[in-house]
């Protein structure tokens, strides 16, 4: 064995094999136009020339042993933060399939190094855990068929909305209906919402389309379809237009875009869907948001209040008051009473074991319109890789847990529980959305999932593209740099969202017409679900089918 | 399958004869059992004080007829009359069939100073406390109901037999309203509790077809909290606890039963005079909304009787009569078999938006419509 010296071999030296996402490039097929070197998001792609040795017979003493040959060839990043994040851009725009990423799952050494300058690795995105989700094992097993033959999808009438506010018990509300005193606000929604992804984490375009798209299903197709904000508010002409009532505002701790909210209050046509206090985020329990600082440009500065490209982190509970007890109830009430007691106004937690505990505090809240819970499996823009892939609990036992306690209550019809973290996550939206209803959720988030069914967004859970965070979505969704979310038409995000409500409305159908249920969505009609695990089906008091 | 027949009528007539509007319809339904509920009780050995509770079920051993005897003693009631059927035994295929218990009591002495109100729940308590009694004992005692003016019975069995089996052709009892189904529960274990009629507080109803929506409905009542919500070993028992709940817990009209359990669409109630109350009113009954598909038969503690249908799909269900007499039933034929001679051009088949009532003078059928305005002057 001989030493090769001129290779630099460094503890984080890494070879194009040891990285999560390896280049194959076809030369022979390759024209050089160099089109993906210049697409490529985190610059892991290099146009070079090389050189090679071609040995040859040579016979006559004149001339020399070997010939070399220059080539033009491409050459993949091995250092830590340029490595391929196999968004497959330079698939996309090569004019002769040449060129494409593959995931390298076994030899991906890459994750051990990926601590430089002591900072722990942080992605946008997904949890990245693949193979089929709890929810899509759950399967809709109780036909109906002891009286009568099945509902048709197709012809019958159904009612799938959902409310999302307090509901009073029905003695409370008959007798406040005498008395003349005042009713909870409720909204009749779609139980399929888009979930908190805010204005600054999204690009403008991606906003628009969404609020084009979500304008679109409730005008013109009756979907009452909402979207929540996340932190950082609402652009100032969303707010002053009749759209807002499509959209759900959320206030987190970091209470930007709150002042720009607060001031168009006497100019808004209109009250807000609903006002979602975000205490805590499934994919990073015990963080506060952040957006980082490739992300404030111009506007999203203006909006917040803050210099332009500086870290937003927010804290991760509101600092302002003493314990969840007391800020859930005053922040409650003062939301509440911004707009006249006329718009729900409901926390936000992270799916956690104390959830129940958070959930019993509302029920004796009578201004808290809902608990929206979101399980581990939830998106975030920016996250540690610890709190995404290991911090949190998992949505569907933390659902059923605080709708039986609801049961015991008899408080199931007041609070309604939204649940959010992986609905949708391997594309079957509608199931894993009616198995957590038919566990007792009045209606679902969903984030990730409406940006890969509206936007395209690249990412798997194969830890695939996950740049959420740094400004450089390939295709403009999450991006604030012009030449990014330029490549994002919002006309098309918002058909492809109309597409997509309108898919889920059918399914949802589909789904309830063979149960025998079109009058109401069957929220916690638990006797049609089964699962092929002995110990989930106990866990979820649901039924082992095999 | 299963067939209902109910006959409603001024002068009190045989339980029998409904009977044999069953046996009309007998193509329609596989015979497993008889539910018959009575109510305006003539006998005609005894004559009966419309105020006393009477009890229904059945001790099927005697040391539970023991138990019954002294649970009721202790709760301070006084027997007047003990009803004894002329029981075929060999006609019955169940062997554990003791007695059949009808039985009239005095009110206690001490229920004297309570509100009619406290008085009616009492006797839900005691009426529950000899179902739990029995639950105790391995099923041994089985109590329908303990209600002014009702009598109740259950029986495995084609009905027609059960019917001979107890002597009701003999004339000794006769009912101003009879209502009886011809299943037990098949769709579950046979339990004579799943079996319809269901009885709370004098509310009783009966229904055709499967209750989809079972189980989120079950789970509210239940968590009310309140006693008389319990069973549910049939999926139709949730209709007569909506009934109760409509009528008595929130004292709103009958018309109101049909917004609870089939509310109007948001445009249907966007027209509606009383659209916002309604509204209103199904968020906060949401959980109580039925999806069929049903035909629901009702009677109320004061002979009201009613029709209603789900909202979509629908049971069959005809209603006919003339002033003074009038029969529900499943299928046309039961009701030429009760009422051969009306005016068959006047049956009404309810369609969604419909509550058939027959008001206790029995002078006239009313088709109310969920379009119409409700008798509730707040909501106006």
């Amino acid at each position: 064995m001989v030493s090769v010296r001129s290779i630099a071999n460094t503890p984080s030296s890494l070879t194009p094999n040891d990285l999560p996402w390896i280049i194959e490039h076809r030369e022979d097929r390759c024209t050089l136009c160099g089109k993906c070197a210049a697409v490529c998001p985190v610059g892991t792609l290099k146009l070079t020339y090389m050189r090679k040795r071609m040995p040859q017979l040579v016979l006559s003493s004149s001339e020399r042993g070997s010939a070399y040959k220059t080539f033009v060839g491409i050459r993949q990043s091995t250092e830590v933060n340029k490595r391929c994040i196999g968004c497959g851009s330079c698939a996309l725009v090569c004019p002769n399939e040449a060129i494409h990423p593959i995931h390298n799952s076994i030899r991906d050494r890459f994750r051990f190094l990926n601590t430089q300058q002591g900072e722990p690795a942080k992605r946008g995105g997904r949890r990245n855990e693949p193979g089929a989700s709890l929810l899509d094992r759950i399967i809709f097993d109780r036909i109906s068929m002891l009286t009568d033959p099945a509902l048709d999808a197709g012809r019958h009438e159904f009612s799938c909305n959902t409310l999302l506010g307090r509901v009073l018990p029905p003695e409370e509300y008959v007798r406040r209906k005498l008395a003349g005193e005042w009713i909870p606000p409720v909204r009749e929604i779609f139980p399929f919402v888009i979930g908190s992804m805010s204005f600054g984490a999204l690009s403008p375009n991606m906003w628009l389309g969404l609020l084009q798209g979500v304008a679109y299903c409730n005008e013109v197709l009756g979907i009452p379809v909402v979207m929540a904000t996340g932190e950082g508010g609402c652009p100032p002409w969303v707010l002053r237009s009749p759209f807002l009532k499509y959209i759900i505002l959320q206030i987190a701790s970091g209470y930007f875009g709150w002042d720009e909210i607060i001031r168009a209050i006497p100019e808004m046509q209109c009250d807000p869907a609903a006002i979602e206090i975000k205490y805590g985020q499934g994919a990073k329990p015990g963080d506060g948001g952040l957006l980082m600082w490739f992300k404030v440009s111009k506007l999203i500065a203006r909006l917040r209040g803050v210099p332009e490209g500086v870290d937003l982190p927010s804290p991760p509970v509101h600092q302002t008051l003493y314990s969840i007890e007391e800020s859930v109830m005053k922040m409650i009430q003062t939301m509440s009473m911004a707009w006249n007691f006329r718009v729900p106004v409901y926390p936000k937690i992270s799916g956690s074991t104390s959830a129940k505990s958070v959930l019993n505090n509302l029920v004796r809240n009578p201004y808290a319109g809902a608990l929206m819970i979101d399980g581990i499996d939830g998106g975030t823009g920016a996250a540690y890789n610890i709190s995404m892939d290991a911090t949190g609990h998992p949505i569907a036992a933390n659902v059923r847990e605080c709708y039986l306690d609801l049961c015991a209550q008899g408080k199931q019809n007041e609070i309604p529980i939204f649940a959010a973290g992986g609905v949708g996550k391997n594309g079957n939206v509608t199931q894993n959305g009616m198995a957590l209803i038919m566990l007792g959720a009045s209606g679902v988030h969903m984030g990730k999932f409406i940006m890969q069914a509206a936007a395209g967004c690249l990412g798997t859970e194969t830890n695939r593209c996950n740049v959420c965070n740094i400004g450089l979505c390939p295709k403009g969704i999450t991006s604030q740099n012009p030449k990014l979310y330029r490549r994002l038409d919002p006309d098309q995000v918002a058909q492809r969202v109309v597409e997509t409500f309108m898919s889920i409305r059918t399914e949802i159908k589909k789904v309830m017409a063979p149960l025998g249920r079109s009058q109401s969505l069957p929220i916690g009609m638990s006797d049609a679900l089964g699962i092929d695990d002995k110990d989930v089906a106990e866990r979820l008091n649901i039924r082992y089918v095999c | 399958m299963c067939r209902l027949a109910m006959k409603t009528a001024s002068e009190p007539f045989s339980p029998f004869s409904v009977l044999q509007a069953m046996e009309a319809m007998q193509e329609g339904y596989d015979g497993s059992g008889l539910g018959l509920l009575l109510r305006g009780l003539k006998f005609a050995d005894y004559k009966y004080n419309a105020g006393d509770p009477i009890l229904s079920g059945i001790a099927h051993t005697e040391a539970a007829l023991v138990r019954l005897d002294h649970l009721m003693d202790k709760a301070g009631f006084t027997l007047k009359y003990d009803h004894e059927y002329d029981v075929k035994k060999e006609m019955i295929e169940a062997q554990d069939r003791h007695k059949y218990v009808l039985r009239v009591y005095k009110k206690p002495a001490a229920w004297s100073k309570l509100s009619a109100e406290q008085v009616e729940h009492e006797l839900m308590l005691t009426r529950l406390a000899l179902r739990a009694d029995g639950e105790a004992h391995g099923n041994d005692l089985t109590a329908f109901s303990l209600w002014p003016d009702v009598v109740m019975i259950k029986e495995v069995g084609w009905p027609l037999d059960i019917g001979i089996a107890l002597g009701l052709d003999s004339g000794r009892i006769t009912s101003r309203i009879c209502m009886a189904q011809g299943r037990q529960n098949t769709n579950y274990g046979i339990n004579l509790y799943a079996c319809h009629p269901f009885f709370i507080q004098g509310v009783a109803t009966m229904t055709n077809g499967e209750n989809t929506a079972f189980i989120p409905i079950k789970d509210w009542l239940s968590g009310r909290s309140y006693p008389g919500y319990i069973g549910y070993q049939s999926d139709s028992e949730v209709f007569a606890h909506i009934l109760h709940y409509v009528t008595k817990q929130l004292k709103l009209p009958l018309e109101t039963y049909k917004h609870v359990i089939t509310p109007l669409k948001n445009e249907e109630l966007a027209k509606h005079p009383q659209g916002d109350f309604l509204r209103g009113l199904r968020d906060a009954c949401r959980r109580l909304i039925i999806d069929g598909p049903n035909a629901v038969i009702g009677t109320l503690p004061d002979e009201t009787s009613m029709l209603v249908m789900d909202a979509k799909k629908m049971r069959p269900a005809t209603v006919g009569g003339k002033p003074g007499e009038w029969a529900i039933a499943s299928e046309m034929c039961g009701v030429d078999a009760m009422i051969p001679d009306r005016d068959r051009s006047k049956d009404f088949q309810p369609m969604r938006e419909h509550t058939v009532i027959i008001p206790p003078d029995r002078q006239e059928l009313q088709i109310w419509s969920q379009f119409d305005q409700l008798p509730i002057h707040q909501a106006a």
